[in-house]
């Protein structure tokens, strides 16, 4: 029980702001459909310092993406229908404004400045009507009032940095006109225009070749450390955030199952799904004694989430605590001794360590 | 650019001709093996042998067909003379023909109808973008409240009710029983204002019907593109929901719509038959369907000719148009 | 804020919607009517007399019709309504009395001075022009002018669609080629007419014709001016010499007349000549002409073939509306006939079985009633035609009801006690005739006579039913037809209908095919006759005979209801024009 009074007189009390760059604290995403209330994020917490990278992990419908877009406050816009509006709650400190509770109209200005996000498909997430320049210039001018001429010089600028050849010609081109990578590229250019303070990048690589997946990481690296933004990097594979993140955020059910600095999370994962993420994720630098390990089972479903420990239907080891308790009590997110390294397991602590450094370590 | 505007002008030329010996194909070769002949459509009550024989000879029925299409096909490009004995009628090009019932040229027939089409046609047009593609915005903006049901029911009933019929319960309402407006077409140069007031019903009937038709459409399309990637791009780089749909949304939602609206606008210009014959409009639409009840023969072809000449035309606007819009597709 | 709930949206979307319900629960209609100020004369008041007599000139009198002429030119046109109107802008030397009802049907001198010169052998006809007849180029009308105009219509090769009649009686053998090919020089080559000077024409017939005034009464028989004549075209513009002369004329779309001022009042006996412009509009919405008449845009329709039901309806149930109603006899029978070559119609009794099966009152309900159908009709020959007899009636069908009995007494001597199989034929565009088709099959069913009802196409009558072998072939037991005289003698409505000689290939109309000697020498008789109450008298016998050759079954002496607006004047229906108005009188107040 230490660990959980540790855990909660480590933040700031609800309402005020933190000293975290980014607070997230208890944040809720409710989609209320016809079929039932989908729980998409259901109570994550989180913060990141300037100059730090996130990076959260999950698979599809874990809730990493709509956790993404809430802070950026895109859930709230385009809901010009009253029934089926999205539920949020909780609390988005970003440089001491709360997100959550501010005017759309006050959040709209700070999107594309203080915070921006990169997509997963580049092709998609650029307007294909436009040339990547107005596209550039219109993400510049909507929060700088500068002339077009000025903003294009700017767009230029950006496409040089980002390492597109020739950008004072190609700034006239259209989105299909780029490969893959150069999209990605365009995209970062675009996303950077305005020295964000806070860069989300959900998925940038998915939609990539392998090869050109390592290029937009180093490019994604490099760029933090000039500008000294937080990042946060949102990939349902651990390979994108191993080199990449300060701190990993592992997400199940809407929920954060574990989170820790990345060093301790890849070395001591402390739950049976991050171990299951670890199994299936490709190693390029060492031969794997077995094949792929994937999670078995399918996702959980966020209308009725699983009682108890939400991971319990697709969790080997959910007999492994004594009586029923995986089944009917959710397990709270606790330290695992290491500092700030927190995972919420029914499982204690040795049965945990012994089970991932007997069983699953020597697999990977 | 330029090697693909002659080809697709060359593909016109060539789909006209087959369109135009179709045309003749329907109206000359097919009735003479059910053994019908048009002569007799052009003669009165009093069937005299020599009559037909004069018909025959001035429309030159006896030639083989493929003279007589190109006879025509000549007239059309330097003007024909119609001989029959001493009386010579002259059709100067382009000669679509020479009604034998009225006695006159087509083509003046027709360059004396196509303002009035064109003038219903755009006006209906202006408005049923307007009231179509803002309806069609809202309810989409709006999916599922209350102002969207209205909206999509209103838009079902003008899709599924005849012009006939809205027409007529216009013309009851605002002309007999009101007395709001006359509601009788007089051109332009007479009289501008009596003109928009005879045009007037005729907009708005031809304009619900095809308002109701692009509500639906703009609806249906702008539903998709609101889910698409680069609108929450758009809004993740803090633009204003007016920009968002008003400039990126509505780019894409355009492109279907314009499609449509080529083929509807070409189609019109042919002849909005049941609005023109409806509201009494001196347009194309009333000149075909004057003549296929006469079965003057010269006159239809005319009109379908000139109908889909405007379709094929209205295409190739479409289709470059589209290269405007869609930087992806390249005319070549 | 920039959310697009913004009040543009709003305003589109609001204004959308209230439009697009104004427009579909506007059904009812309703709402409160505009009237003319001005009541009407009357119901059926110009069938009686002239109404709002008036020598008022001035004002634009207004036509409107959904159907335009088969042609303006005076040898072409054929459309009865041409005829009417026709006297507007060119004169004949002998016209129609402009007098009301049946008193129209007399002749009355036009260009002439006064009606033919008959010879005793009645062969020969001559008139002499009045003085002050002219073209509107103000050159006089002279007897050359009219003599070519009635040579036109020898040339059916240019000109065709025109009656025939005169080329019939007066160059039976088809010599003269027309003034197209005509090698005289001055065109006027044919023999049977002659000018000897500018102001006498003589007619030479070969064969005395009691009804040729009647002839030259008709448009046909215009003169044109020979360095006027576009030929095929003439119709677009012809030339005037009547009181009013084309402005502007755009085929199915509009018609403008105005005042041709060389016309002399005083060389012109028929022609009122008040307004100063006469207009006419093409429709094409036929039930918009309907309300337009009623709401009083227009004056008349120019077509006159009666208001369509639902104007019909509204106007009859309106005491204000109905005093500008007249209800016109047309001149038209409709009936069923029985071609005699299929059998078992060859006999006699079995066409009497029909007709004594057949339900009077349920033909005239179907033809529309006592107003909008007509009375029912006994007999062949129209009320309006010397000889006729409407109470001749040997038949019974003015009691309106089916003889059951006699027509089983009829099928027991036809040697068909048990009834028998045929067709009827209709013409597949006429609502009206297939109503009265099933009403006959209805009737005929009752008496064991199984009908069946075969709808050709309209547009197709001169091959279909014009064809005898056509007839014989597709077994038509009965055919549904109508029939109107083109000039009001028992010659003009009969005998295509019942002269044996008058059987053609095709564009037939002696359907029955009857061909009885003692009829067809009735019809020789009665065209030798100059009389025409003679003539008259000899008709009603001949009527007599095809009542009793049982070959016809007569539905109704049609009747219209035709509108007329307040604003006419000197307003009559005219026997001679069909039960239209004489439009040559008309003014406007």
């Amino acid at each position: 029980m230490t660990d959980l009074t540790l855990t909660k007189a480590a933040e700031p009390p609800a309402g005020r702001p933190g000293t975290a760059f980014l607070d997230v604290r208890d944040l809720k995403v409710h989609f209320p459909t016809d079929d039932g209330l989908v729980k998409s994020v259901d109570g994550l917490t989180f913060s990141l310092e300037k100059g730090k990278t996130l990076g959260i992990v999950g698979e599809s419908g874990s809730g990493k993406s709509v956790t993404s877009l809430a802070v950026m406050g895109l859930h709230r816009v385009g809901q010009y229908n009253k029934r089926n509006k999205v539920r949020i709650s909780g609390e988005i400190w970003l440089d001491g404004k709360e997100l959550v509770s501010a005017p759309q109209e006050d959040v709209r200005r700070l999107r594309g400045r203080e915070m921006s996000m990169i997509f997963q498909d580049p092709l998609s997430a650029l307007h294909p009507y436009f040339t990547v320049g107005a596209q550039i210039v219109e993400a510049y001018r909507v929060h700088h009032d500068v002339t077009k001429k000025v903003a294009r010089k700017r767009a230029v600028e950006m496409l040089d940095r980002v390492g597109i050849p020739q950008p004072d010609k190609r700034v006239d081109d259209y989105p299909h006109q780029f490969s893959g990578g150069m999209r990605q590229r365009v995209m970062i250019a675009m996303s950077l225009v305005n020295n964000p303070e806070l860069l989300i990048a959900d998925e940038p690589t998915t939609a990539l070749d392998v090869t050109v997946q390592a290029q937009i990481l180093d490019l994604i690296r490099d760029l933090q450390k000039e500008f000294g933004s937080a990042v946060v990097v949102i990939t349902h594979d651990l390979g994108v955030v191993a080199e990449l993140a300060d701190d990993i955020l592992v997400m199940y059910g809407g929920r954060c199952v574990e989170r820790g600095p990345a060093e301790e999370v890849f070395t001591r994962p402390q739950h049976p799904y991050t171990w299951g993420l670890l199994g299936s994720m490709p190693r390029l630098d060492r031969e794997r004694t077995d094949r792929l390990m994937p999670v078995k089972g399918s996702p959980p479903s966020l209308i009725n989430v699983p009682s108890g420990c939400a991971f319990h239907p697709r969790c080997p080891y959910a007999d492994v605590p004594k009586g029923n308790v995986t089944r009917t009590e959710r397990p709270e997110l606790r330290e695992t001794g290491s500092g700030g390294h927190f995972s919420a397991c029914h499982m204690d602590r040795a049965e945990r360590t012994r089970i991932w450094s007997e069983e699953i370590a020597p697999k990977l | 650019m330029l090697a693909y505007l002659i080809r697709r002008l060359t593909a016109v030329i060539v789909m006209l001709l087959v369109v135009t010996l179709v045309t003749f194909g329907i109206f000359f070769v097919f009735p003479k093996m059910t053994g019908a002949d048009p002569a007799l459509y052009f003669v009165g009550k009093q069937s005299d042998p020599a009559a037909i024989e004069g018909i025959r000879q001035k429309m030159g029925l006896d030639d083989p067909v493929l003279v007589q299409f190109g006879k025509f096909v000549v007239g059309l490009v330097a003007g024909r003379e119609y001989v029959n004995g001493s009386d010579i009628t002259s059709c100067a090009a382009p000669c679509f023909g020479y009604s034998f019932k009225t006695e006159q040229a087509v083509w003046p027939v027709l360059l004396d109808r196509m303002p009035v089409t064109f003038a219903l046609a755009a006006g209906a047009c202006l408005l049923w973008l307007l009231i179509g593609l803002s309806t069609g915005v809202v309810s989409a903006l709006k999916r599922g409240t209350v102002i969207d049901r209205i909206a999509m029911s209103t838009a079902l009933a003008g899709v599924s009710l005849p012009i006939y019929f809205t027409g007529l319960i216009s013309l009851a309402v605002f002309v007999y029983a009101l007395d709001w407006i006359n509601g009788e077409y007089v051109p332009f140069a007479e009289n501008p204002a009596e003109w928009f007031g005879g045009l007037l019903l005729p907009w708005i009937t031809l304009a619900f019907l095809y308002a109701a038709m692009y509500a639906r459409l703009t609806r249906a399309t702008m539903l998709e593109v609101l889910g698409e990637d680069y609108i929450r791009t758009a809004r993740a780089k803090g633009l204003g929901e007016r920009t968002v749909i008003g400039k990126h949304a509505m780019r894409s939602t355009m492109t279907p719509i314009l499609t449509v609206l080529g083929l509807d606008l070409g189609a019109l210009v042919g002849g909005a038959v049941l609005t023109e014959t409806t509201f009494n409009l001196p347009g194309m639409g009333t000149a075909a369907i004057k003549a296929i009840g006469d079965r003057d023969l010269p006159i239809i072809i005319g009109v379908t000719l000139v109908a889909a000449l405007a379709i094929v035309v209205a295409n190739l606007v479409v289709d470059m148009l589209y290269a405007v819009i869609d930087p992806r597709v390249r005319l070549s | 804020m920039t959310s697009p709930r913004s009040k543009k949206f709003r305003t589109a979307a609001g204004t959308a919607v209230v439009l697009a319900a104004l427009l579909s629960t506007a059904a009812c209609g309703g709402g409160t009517e505009s009237k003319d100020d001005k009541a009407g004369a009357g119901f059926n008041a110009a069938t009686k007399g002239v109404i709002n007599k008036s020598d008022a000139k001035g004002g634009t009198l207004k036509f409107i019709g959904t159907q335009d002429a088969d042609s303006w030119d005076p040898q072409r046109g054929y459309y009865g309504f041409m005829w009417d109107f026709a006297r507007y802008y060119t004169r004949q030397l002998v016209s129609y009395t402009p007098e009301p009802g049946s008193k129209s049907t007399s002749l009355t001198p036009d260009l002439a001075t006064g009606l033919a010169e008959v010879s005793d052998d009645g062969k020969t006809y001559k008139y002499t022009l009045r003085d002050g007849i002219t073209w509107e180029d103000g050159s006089p009308v002279t007897s050359q002018d009219i003599k070519y105009g009635i040579e036109r219509a020898w040339a059916q090769d240019v000109i065709s669609g025109g009656p025939v009649y005169l080329m019939n009686v007066l160059d039976p053998k088809g010599e003269y080629k027309g003034p197209y090919k005509d090698k005289s020089k001055d065109k006027l080559g044919l023999k049977a007419i002659e000018t000897p000077d500018e102001k006498t024409i003589v007619f030479k017939l070969p064969e005395p014709n009691g009804d040729f005034e009647q002839m030259l009464a008709m448009p046909a028989a215009s003169p044109v001016k020979q360095d006027k004549d576009t030929k095929s075209k003439y119709g677009l513009k012809p030339f005037s010499n009547g009181p009013y002369k084309f402005d502007s004329y755009t085929p199915n779309k509009s018609m403008v007349l105005v005042r041709n001022p060389e016309w002399k009042k005083d060389s012109d006996p028929i022609r009122a000549a008040l307004p100063d412009r006469i207009t006419v509009t093409f429709t094409t919405n036929a039930d918009d002409m309907d309300n337009r008449l009623l709401k009083g845009d227009y004056d008349l329709d120019i077509n006159a073939t009666g208001l369509g039901q639902a104007a019909r309806a509204k106007a009859l149930q309106d005491e204000d509306y109905k005093a500008n109603l007249d209800n016109p006899q047309t001149g038209f029978i409709r009936y069923a006939v029985f071609p005699q070559t299929v059998k078992p119609l060859d006999n006699i009794e079995c066409r009497k079985a029909i007709i004594y099966a057949a339900d009077p009152k349920s033909l005239q309900n179907a033809r529309g009633g006592p107003q909008a159908g007509g009375d029912i009709a006994a007999n062949m020959l129209p009320p309006a035609i010397k000889g006729a007899d409407p109470k001749y009636d040997p038949y019974n069908l003015l009691d309106g009801k089916p003889d059951v009995a006699k027509a089983k007494e009829a099928l027991k001597a036809c040697g068909k006690p048990d009834g028998f199989s045929t067709t009827i034929a209709v013409r597949n565009n006429k609502p009206i005739e297939i109503a009265t088709a099933e009403s006959m099959q209805n009737a005929l069913g009752k008496v064991g006579i199984k009908a069946q009802i075969d709808q050709f196409d309209g547009a197709q009558t001169a091959s279909v039913i014009g064809s005898p072998k056509v007839v014989k072939d597709k077994g038509y037991g009965i055919i549904i037809m109508g029939w109107g005289a083109d000039f009001p003698t028992g010659q003009g409505f009969s005998q295509p209908l019942v002269d044996g000689r008058f059987i053609l290939e095709s564009g037939n109309n002696n359907f029955s095919e009857l061909d009885d000697k003692e009829i067809n020498g009735l019809f020789d008789k009665a065209l030798k006759e100059t009389d025409p109450e003679a003539a008259g008298a000899i008709y009603g016998e001949m009527n007599k005979k095809v009542s009793e050759a049982a070959v016809y079954l007569p539905f109704t002496h049609e009747k219209n209801i035709i509108w007329r607006s307040s604003r006419l004047t000197n307003v009559y229906t005219a026997d001679s024009y069909n039960g239209r108005y004489d439009y040559a009188s008309l003014g406007v107040k």
